[in-house]
């Protein structure tokens, strides 16, 4: 026992001594969380690559592909009655979703997050739903309920004048329906993480429900709220799927910019697609933007509610 | 305002949180709610706010009933554990907030209300604080003006959570000086709560020590710690040693022998017992009066020693101190004790 201890000892002694008298080949120590090299850049460059072929590219293709003949096309194909429909459309539809899904949210994360009842976790789930079901699905529901000819609830809404499929109502229901859980699953967490007790303080203090929301609740959560917002907006303008099935494309009436980008396409007229196409972009560039500007500039706060 | 508590009794679903608690409160005292946590005394402080309902029992502010009186209503100044700061206002707007929540008419004007964020910060001594935010004060800072902002509204009662409880050990005990110089000046009738024995021992006219959702004693603190009214009480508060008896017509008897008591300790009816006594309630008798004990161990303890004793006739160990330059009898020696203020109670 003792003797290989010993041996041990001489071996470590050795190696020590040699290591010193050479001098060179002396590792480095490495914290025990940190890769070698060799691994360490072979997987920055395998992400990188990706991050170009798969985001970088294809960014750069849109405004290289709509830029192709100049400016011109591009103005062209946004000055056309159709294009300007398909942006006034969108812009119209993110102005109605995202400020009820605004207040749906703020009052879902409220009753969530401040009180106990039964059915909580259905609620969450409920909420979810958006998440996990294509948004395709979500068009058919809305068309099997609402379409005049044989939904369950069109030919009466019809005959009270209001057509909800191929109309803008639709593609409201359908956009506020994918963009459903934004701002809910932003607040939920920071809600809960900071509990009730600013609101029993401010309560104690005198101060009624609508004071203590309003000067209490919402200031602790405006940043998250206002990233659940970005995020929901980002969506309601480039939502396809289920606005898709709801719209029937009808040009200058039903069409958003996504749909007003597939029609060009499939027409082959490239470059107004793309210019349609940049557009959306740019405004994903301005929302993604001026998310980082608030990560950048309220991260701390962020951080206790992030997900994303 | 004196405060009355009748029969106060809370369930959480099947368990009870309290059963039917009385307790009165005279105007202007500080009284301390001492127990383990799950004890209930957060929930009777939060009961008297009226930020919890009991199942039963009354709440009454100077006589009157309270019962079914809102938080805003009740005019409770109440002071979180984590201070419960608004974040996004400056120090002198949290001040503020509850003058400024006030219906119009009994409102201040704006000038007045910024006379008395200035006074409040004065009388918490952060006096020029009022444009920082909380997250730029300490731990004991920002519960200071946590308090300011509970004084502001004039409170009939004053309720304190905690108020200590996440701050370091040098702070707490600055603080709760403080908290007692603040009390005597201002003279609020003051409930708080505490796990801390010391700092309730230290800081409050009347301890009311609790255990499982009852009142275990409710007295000064020298009767608290000298008189414990039960075992628990023993148990809780201080150390005690416990030693099996049993009690013959009155008398508890270890061994075949009868342990002298003084005359004022309760007797449990005849059967087995526990005897409680505090260690610094120990006398070694020079004299060899008194139990005979052989001396188990020795050890310093700070400024005194510390000597654990087993009696004759059992293996009961009672531990005793004695002062660092005094005599003491080596470890294996025999000893002789006397008892002062010692608890029996059935076992």
């Amino acid at each position: 026992m003792s003797d290989v201890a010993t041996l041990i000892t001489r071996e470590a002694v050795i190696a020590e001594t040699s290591g010193e008298t050479v001098g060179a080949r002396r590792r480095q120590p490495r914290r025990p969380t940190e890769e070698s090299p060799t691994i360490r850049w072979t997987l920055i460059g395998v992400a990188v690559a990706l991050l170009v072929v798969f985001l970088l590219l294809p960014l750069v293709a849109v405004f290289a592909e709509a830029l192709r003949r100049g400016l011109d096309p591009v103005i062209d194909a946004l000055t056309d009655p159709d294009g300007l429909a398909a942006i006034k459309l969108t812009l119209l539809v993110a102005a109605i979703s995202v400020p009820a899904n605004l207040v749906f949210g703020v009052a879902a994360a409220w009753a969530v997050a401040k009180y106990e009842f039964k059915g909580k976790a259905f609620l969450i789930t409920l909420i979810d739903l958006p998440f996990s079901v294509s948004p395709v699905v979500a068009g058919l529901v809305y068309v099997l309920l609402y379409s005049t000819s044989h939904g369950w609830f069109g030919p009466v809404l019809n005959g009270l004048g209001l057509q909800v499929i191929f109309a803008v109502p639709g593609i409201v229901l359908a956009t506020i329906f994918v963009t459903f859980p934004f701002v809910a699953r932003e607040l939920i967490p920071l809600m809960e993480e900071q509990g009730t007790t600013d609101e029993e303080a401010a309560l104690s203090l005198g101060a009624g429900g609508f004071r203590t929301f309003w000067m209490v609740t919402l200031p602790n959560v405006k940043w998250a709220l206002l990233y659940g917002v970005l995020l929901c907006n980002a969506r309601a303008m480039g939502e396809f799927g289920a606005v898709s099935v709801v719209s029937g494309h009808i040009r200058g009436l039903t069409n958003t910019m996504p749909l007003h980008v597939e029609i060009l396409y499939n027409e082959y007229e490239f470059v107004a697609a793309f210019a349609v196409a940049s557009v959306l972009a740019l405004l994903a560039l301005v929302t993604l933007g001026l998310k980082s500007l608030l990560e950048w500039r309220y991260g701390d706060e962020l951080a206790a509610g992030r997900r994303h | 305002m004196h405060l009355d508590i009748r029969q106060i009794a809370k369930d959480f679903g099947d368990t009870a949180a309290l059963h039917g608690v009385d307790l009165s409160v005279a105007s202007g005292e500080l009284v301390a709610l001492l127990g383990p946590s799950g004890s209930g005394k957060t929930t009777l402080l939060r009961i008297i706010a009226g930020l919890d309902f009991p199942t039963r029992g009354q709440v009454l502010f100077g006589g009157t009933d309270a019962s079914l009186k809102s938080v805003q209503e009740r005019n409770v100044g109440f002071v979180f554990q984590h201070y419960a700061l608004f974040r996004h206002m400056t120090v002198a707007d949290n001040i503020a907030f509850g003058l400024r929540a006030r219906p119009r008419a009994r409102r201040p004007s704006e000038a007045d209300i910024g006379r008395r964020v200035e006074t409040l910060l004065e009388l918490v001594q952060l006096g020029g604080y009022g444009k920082r935010y909380p997250a730029q004060l300490s731990g004991g800072q920002r519960q200071r003006i946590a308090l300011a902002r509970a004084l502001a509204i004039e409170p009939q009662v004053l309720l304190l959570d905690e108020p200590f409880g996440a701050l370091d050990a040098k702070v707490r005990k600055e603080l709760r000086r403080w908290l007692r110089d603040l009390h005597d000046r201002t003279g609020h009738t003051t409930l708080f709560v505490t796990h801390d024995q010391e700092e309730a021992l230290d800081l409050a006219d009347r301890v009311v020590v609790m255990s499982n959702g009852r009142i275990e004693q409710v007295g000064v603190p020298e009767d608290i710690y000298d008189r414990p009214a039960t075992p628990f009480v023993f148990d809780f508060i201080g150390e005690a040693s416990r030693i099996p008896v049993q009690v013959k017509a009155g008398v508890p008897h270890l061994g075949g022998r009868a342990v002298p008591l003084p005359a004022d300790v309760k007797r449990p009816a005849d059967g087995p017992a526990i005897l409680y006594v505090r260690p610094e309630h120990v006398t070694l008798a020079a004299d060899g009066h008194g139990l005979g004990g052989t001396v188990a161990s020795l050890h310093r303890s700070g400024s005194s020693r510390r000597l654990s004793i087993r009696l004759d006739g059992t293996d009961a160990l009672v531990e005793a101190i004695a002062p660092y330059d005094g005599e003491a009898p080596p470890v294996g020696g025999r000893t002789a004790l006397r008892f002062h203020s010692p608890g029996l109670f059935a076992a």
